[in-house]
């Protein structure tokens, strides 16, 4: 049916994360092609209390997902502390015995142990690695095997089409979701004012420093005691990190680093396929099956729209309201993919 | 688009909440509290509970003018008795709990909207969300007699 002329089209696989079982359930029956996960410890970059996967839940989760022709990611993406090395292995030995589908690594440390004790695992490498260019990407590959690699959020459109097509490494990239402004997880703003980075215990602004405070018929966001926001009426809030608070800087009070704005890509989808992208991730395992449901929907209908017709390709008004209506802040953002100043 | 969210929303009209917040508070405090216990042990297990061990609750349905302050001993919920300070809070109207309840909106949505207010030990709501979402309805509805399954819609 398809004109001679029109070049194949890859269609992304849809990537979707599950914080637990009804979850990753969800994101299966609405049409993820792969599920991201974690375990409940400090060796992934949602160490929440009571977030994520055991063993058992694990291997079920994995049942669901194989049964139905899809595939599970575990999530081991952060750097291992100096006296615990040993976690972290056990994590990739945990995650190789359940018959993961991939493991999405950061330290190098960790990818050379993965690769040598279990060569068979794939190997995804983590968007806090921050491999940004084709070389360092290529260098994963030559060293550890590594099969795909997820791009930090800090690249033009035209960067990720010149790394995909300099690099044999399948190339992810975030769809949609919640944005961290500090390098990926590396957060000095979190570390300094709880203690905590994602990068390194698994948490951003842990939930045991957070407080909303009751005030002037709005709300006051600390964390861990410093002011970070404070909201009037109904003003949407954001995260409590921060890097998306507001404070006094010169007499105006403003958002001094970041606004809270999500990011959706769903305009760039024919543009992502035309470059030849071979995954898309969606954020949030720390959020409900309800929100993984939703978004899945959004996103699985319009990569099905996409791919019949890419270039009458226009996304559908309703899948935005939707999204918008999930979004963390008040406005949606393209984030560094689109740089029309360049 | 979504088929789930084709239950409308509703607000409880206000003479309601004028009635309701002059009633006493502890008859629906004292069954979500029977509620909470019928669910651990079935629903969810005595070591998932164990983080909210002695630890108040008070879950303000604000449409209803109705605040149900519960509870976890280690003999199971009770209705807390005044005086004390809640260790959490959190309001919300009746049709968004409900909302919550069937897993229609997810609550970092609804709080973002200022829809669902969260206050005082935060790591402990975090702890009680994720312990709800945690929850394979699925997995306890198929140990159910199918006679008395929920039927679901086709998706």
């Amino acid at each position: 049916m398809r004109p001679a002329v029109t070049p194949p089209v890859r269609v992304p696989e849809l990537v979707c994360p599950a914080g637990a079982l009804p979850a990753l359930k969800a994101a299966v029956d609405h049409g993820a092609d792969c599920v991201y996960v974690g375990f409940r410890d400090e060796t992934n970059a949602r160490a929440f209390a009571g977030l994520n996967f055991d063993d058992a839940s694990l291997a079920e989760g994995i049942a669901y997902a194989h049964r139905r022709g899809r595939k599970v990611l575990v999530a081991l993406n952060t750097f291992p502390s100096t006296d615990g090395f040993d976690r972290w292995t056990r994590a990739v030995d945990r995650a190789a015995e359940a018959g993961a589908d991939a493991a999405i690594c950061a330290d190098a440390a960790l990818l050379d142990y993965a690769s040598r004790a279990h060569p068979q695992l794939r190997l995804h490498l983590s968007v806090q690695a921050s491999a940004t260019s084709h070389e360092a990407i290529e260098w994963y590959r030559e060293r550890f095997g590594v099969r795909r690699a997820v791009l930090p959020r800090v690249l033009s459109l035209a960067q990720v089409e010149h790394t995909i097509a300099r690099t044999g490494v399948e190339i992810e990239v975030f769809g949609y979701g919640s944005l961290c402004v500090m390098v990926e997880g590396r957060c000095a703003l979190s570390a300094y004012a709880t203690g905590e980075s994602p990068n390194c215990q698994g948490v951003c602004s842990p939930a045991k420093a957070v407080r909303w405070e009751p005030h002037a018929g709005g709300m006051r966001t600390r964390l861990n005691g410093f002011l970070i926001d404070a909201f009037e009426g109904d003003e949407r809030p954001g995260y409590p990190t921060l890097c998306k608070g507001r404070f006094d800087v010169g007499g105006e009070v403003y958002y001094a680093l970041e606004e809270p704005t999500s990011l959706n890509t769903l305009d760039l989808l024919p543009e992502l396929m035309r470059i030849g992208v071979a995954a898309i991730k969606i954020e949030g395992r720390q959020r409900s099956p309800a929100y993984v449901a939703q978004v899945t929907r959004v996103w699985r209908a319009a990569i099905d729209a996409c791919a019949a017709a890419p270039r009458s390709f226009a996304a559908d008004r309703r899948w935005h309201a939707e999204l918008d209506a999930l979004a963390e802040g008040q406005a949606q953002t393209l984030g560094a993919y689109s740089r029309p100043w360049r | 688009m979504n088929p789930m969210s084709a239950r409308p929303r509703f607000t409880i009209p206000s003479p309601v909440a004028r009635i309701v917040s002059r009633l006493p508070a502890a008859p629906p405090a004292f069954a979500l509290a029977r509620a909470l216990d019928f669910g651990v042990g079935r629903i969810v297990t005595r070591e998932q509970v164990a983080p909210l061990a002695g630890k108040r609750f008070a879950l303000v349905v604000r449409d209803l003018g109705l605040t149900m302050h519960v509870q976890s001993t280690e003999a199971g919920f009770r209705v807390a008795r005044r005086p004390y300070a809640p260790d959490l809070t959190v309001a919300a109207t009746l049709s968004d709990f409900v909302a919550l309840a069937l897993r229609e909106e997810d609550p970092d949505t609804l709080f973002f909207a200022r829809r669902l207010a969260v206050e005082g030990d935060t790591e402990l709501g975090l702890v009680l969300k994720n312990l709800l979402d945690g929850i394979d309805w699925d997995a306890i509805l198929e140990r159910v007699p199918a006679v008395l399954r929920p039927r679901r819609a086709a998706s």
